[in-house]
């Protein structure tokens, strides 16, 4: 039989200040991260602002330099250029276009078309996007979000106790906002995949608190004597290596996405690696010091 | 104990073998079958979404406002009418959205409100004005979404798209999706193109008419226009003709003054088609009138000779022809110097109508077959790296109870492909990524039982005992932790558009799918390994 780490016996709980401090800085990124976004300042995906993207494929290598002197040389201001050298491929962004959709990619394709004559291309895909339908597709991930977390809340509170689904929820906020905060410092972009991304990291980041949870509530009604925070200890350490595992083959698999899935799902990929990391922790420093931090009556006893 | 375990093998290999009949359409071994295979078994399979086979995703919003204008506008001159028959005179206009009649005596008032009960009268500083009443211009706003609707229907027919998709959605938007487009310029086109054919009498009797002969160039016209704005007679309005030179290429504008009122318009039209001018070898597009707008072109045509008669098309003259005499029959034909295409194009919008309102894009996501082909190969890449990893770990981490586990998870990918493809479900690139994270999470329920069972092995159970209580046990927590998932994929499904939805579907339904292989599949493996005599050790 291979062990991840033979009986382990590691105070979990004594260190939740330490772990407050790491998750509170996390925390705080991500809200950084929101109130960004809402002021619009945040790197939004043309889905959100709106706006035109281009993903072009040379057939000869292109340089990043050239093609921003072509645009600008064609009247075009305020465009984010982004290259995937590997394969000769140009991404050209332009947000808040408010008038004449379509007619900033068909200028775009225009001016390149006679500057880079020598260097065919082919249009990979474009994105138009109208501000109306941005500010609509915002809204409606908002929505989501809050909808999914209220979801989970009170499953998790109707299966546990309403402590446990507190702590699970924060825990799973805690996630989101997380890797949302380390998406924003790394100038990401932040748009509909990576919504999506959040999301299935809030219901996955739950599997890890779920096994946690119920092999406390197990403890806690076997041991009706023993300290809550030692019994809590105690299952974590006793779940701990099943915790690590179930992330470990989540994340092979989203390792695998990241280095062979493609481009287009690339960030999305990077955000669940991140989620699921972060999950694993957050079950075990986050959501279960906070069920035993909420005080009152002893969870799980018998009457 | 025999019994109850016969079923459940047959259950698994049932399940699989149908999850192959429905999936088999998706592989290149289907073209291979036999006719009647092909004719009684499925034969669609999933469907890949626009991301991964290219193809356009349009979001067209109906301007509602300018077809409540439009109709409007149609009201001023059927008043007009009903006040001359009606011997009453009043000064007819339109101000906006509303009609204003000069003066409003009592008669009139009386004629309007008799005859037109779809007009409300409301005050306007004083002056009693009309406009189309609440109900009447939610009506026409409708209307005019469905008509928008059912003529682009037209025009896509025409074009020809394989399994075009065009919905209503919301109160004044149109989605349009169109697979495989390989030209999406000129679809987008063909789609957005008002294509209002007027024709209109040329005002050279004005004397602000000889002011106008000027040449300009393209973007010079709204100033213009500025320069003349109340110095051209209040029925007359200046538009421009589009000339392009034959030999350069360059485009010029001509400003000609015209009735407002057209004397024809497109929807009286009987055919629209292709023809070629022998003279210089071009196409031009020849319409032909039904016998109401034959009647009507004969009789302006009779009643204005040597005047000049503009053909109009979106507000641009295509050309402005003097009438050499009657014309009877109900022929005429544009032309504008098209290329093939263009000639096609303006032939099928002409047939299929004009569009109610203007329409305003609000999204298009165009994506080329390459990158979609690309996408899938980068997919099946990374599902097989996956699976080999999640699968290696699995044994080297389980040994013999790790490969059972493997066994499961081939099982549950089988599946996974096999329900998606019974619901003929679209696939779509966040779609693929959902399949490889369901092949990390399969093996989750796994992990947990077997993790259960060393607890119990550790606990001094015998494997059998071990194996049983490791599922009962582990079963709650699985439960709980595949149910959170799929709260979030619901959410997902709920909310998010085409490739997120595919997304949702997918997750979802690997992960329902693994609470079955895991609680019947491997279960039933360790209990036949179990069932013949009691094994000494589990590999696990």
């Amino acid at each position: 039989m291979i062990e991840l780490i033979k009986n382990p016996n590691i105070d979990f709980l004594g260190k939740r200040y330490i772990a407050f401090v790491l998750s509170g800085i996390l925390s705080i990124l991500g809200i950084i991260a929101i109130i960004q976004i809402a002021r619009g300042s945040a790197n939004l995906g043309i889905d959100f602002a709106g706006g035109t993207s281009i993903q072009l494929k040379f057939e000869k290598p292109v340089v990043l330099h050239d093609i921003r002197l072509a645009l600008e040389g064609g009247g075009l201001k305020e465009f984010d250029l982004q290259d995937l050298p590997a394969e000769n491929k140009v991404l050209i962004r332009m947000k808040k276009t408010e008038e004449e959709l379509g007619r900033v990619a068909e200028s775009i394709t225009m001016i390149l078309s006679q500057k880079f004559s020598d260097n065919r291309y082919v249009v990979d895909s474009t994105t138009v996007i109208g501000p109306k339908v941005g500010g609509k597709l915002r809204v409606n991930a908002a929505r989501a979000t809050a909808v999914a977390v209220i979801g989970l809340l009170i499953y998790v509170a109707f299966r546990f106790q309403l402590r446990f689904g507190v702590g699970a929820t924060i825990a799973t906020f805690h996630d989101v906002l997380a890797v949302l905060g380390v998406f924003f410092i790394m100038g990401k972009e932040i748009n509909l995949i990576l919504v999506t991304a959040l999301l299935t990291i809030a219901g996955y980041s739950l599997t890890d608190t779920v096994v946690v949870f119920d092999r406390i509530r197990e403890n806690l009604k076997l041991k009706q004597r023993e300290d809550v925070m030692a019994v809590m200890n105690r299952s974590i350490n006793e779940v701990l290596s099943r915790t690590i595992i179930t992330s470990t083959t989540v994340l092979l698999a989203s390792l695998a996405l990241f280095f062979f899935g493609g481009e287009v799902i690339h960030d999305f990929s990077l955000a669940m690696i991140m989620g699921v990391i972060v999950g694993t922790y957050s079950s075990v420093f986050v959501a279960s010091p906070i069920v035993l931090l909420w005080g009152g009556k002893r969870p799980f006893a018998k009457k | 104990m025999k019994k109850k375990i016969l079923w459940r093998p047959i259950l698994i290999i049932l399940t699989i073998v149908l999850a192959f009949i429905f999936f088999l359409p998706n592989t290149p071994v289907f073209q291979y079958m036999p006719e009647w295979w092909k004719d009684t078994m499925p034969a669609k399979g999933m469907v890949l979404g626009l991301d991964l086979q290219g193809g356009l995703h349009l979001v067209f919003e109906v301007e509602g406002d300018r077809a409540v204008e439009i109709t409007t506008e149609r009201y001023v001159s059927t008043i007009k009418d009903t006040l001359v028959k009606k011997k009453l005179s009043a000064d007819v206009s339109r101000s906006g959205l509303n009609i204003s009649i000069n003066p409003s005596t009592p008669e009139i008032r009386k004629a309007i409100e008799d005859n037109y009960p779809t007009l409300a009268p409301v005050e306007v500083g004083g002056k009693l004005e009309y406009r189309l009443s609440d109900s009447e211009v939610k009506r026409i706003k409708d209307n005019a979404v469905d008509q928008a609707l059912e003529t682009i229907r037209n025009r896509i027919d025409q074009f020809g798209v394989a399994e075009p998709t065009i919905v209503r959605q919301a109160e004044n938007e149109i989605v349009i999706q169109l697979p495989g487009v390989k030209d999406p310029k000129r679809a987008i086109e063909l789609i957005g193109k008002t294509a209002l054919l007027e024709f209109k009498l040329v005002d050279d009797e004005a004397q602000v008419a000889a002011q106008l002969s000027s040449v300009l160039l393209p973007g010079e016209e709204e100033n213009f226009l500025r320069q003349f704005a109340g110095k051209i007679p209040g029925d007359d309005e200046i538009l421009f003709e589009r000339r392009v030179n034959r030999e350069t290429g360059a485009v010029m504008k001509i400003p000609i003054l015209l009735k407002k009122q057209a004397v024809l318009t497109g929807d009286l039209l009987n055919e629209a088609k292709v023809s070629i001018d022998t003279r210089f070898n071009e196409p031009y597009v020849s319409l032909s009138f039904n016998a109401t707008g034959a009647k009507i072109f004969e009789e302006v045509t009779g009643a204005h000779v040597k005047k000049r008669l503009a053909i109009i098309l979106d507000n641009t003259v295509y050309s402005a022809p003097v009438i050499q005499e009657k014309i009877a029959g109900g022929d005429a034909q544009i032309t504008g110097r098209f290329t093939m295409e263009e000639a096609k194009d303006l032939s099928i919008v002409l047939r299929s109508g004009a569009l109610p309102a203007p329409m305003k894009m609000l999204q298009n996501v165009t994506v080329g077959p390459s990158l979609g082909r690309d996408s899938i190969e980068a997919g099946k890449i990374a599902g097989i790296i996956a699976t080999i990893a999640v699968a290696g770990f699995m044994i080297f981490y389980y040994r013999l109870s790790g490969l059972i586990a493997d066994v499961a998870l081939i099982f549950n990918i089988i599946l996974l492909l096999g329900a998606m493809a019974s619901l003929n479900a679209t696939l779509t690139l966040p779609g693929i990524a959902g399949i490889i994270l369901a092949i990390g999470m399969a093996v989750d329920s796994n992990v947990l039982m077997f993790e259960r069972m060393r607890d119990e092995l550790r606990a001094g159970k015998t494997p059998r005992a071990a194996v049983d209580s490791g599922y009962s046990k582990a079963f709650w927590t699985i439960f709980d932790s595949h149910v959170t998932t799929l709260i979030t994929a619901a959410v997902l499904f709920q909310f998010g558009t085409g490739p997120i939805k595919g997304f949702a579907v997918t997750l979802s339904l690997g992960v329902a799918i693994n609470l079955f292989t895991a609680l019947v599949g491997t279960k039933t493996v360790f209990d036949i390994i179990n069932r013949r005599s009691e094994i000494k050790k589990l590999s696990i």
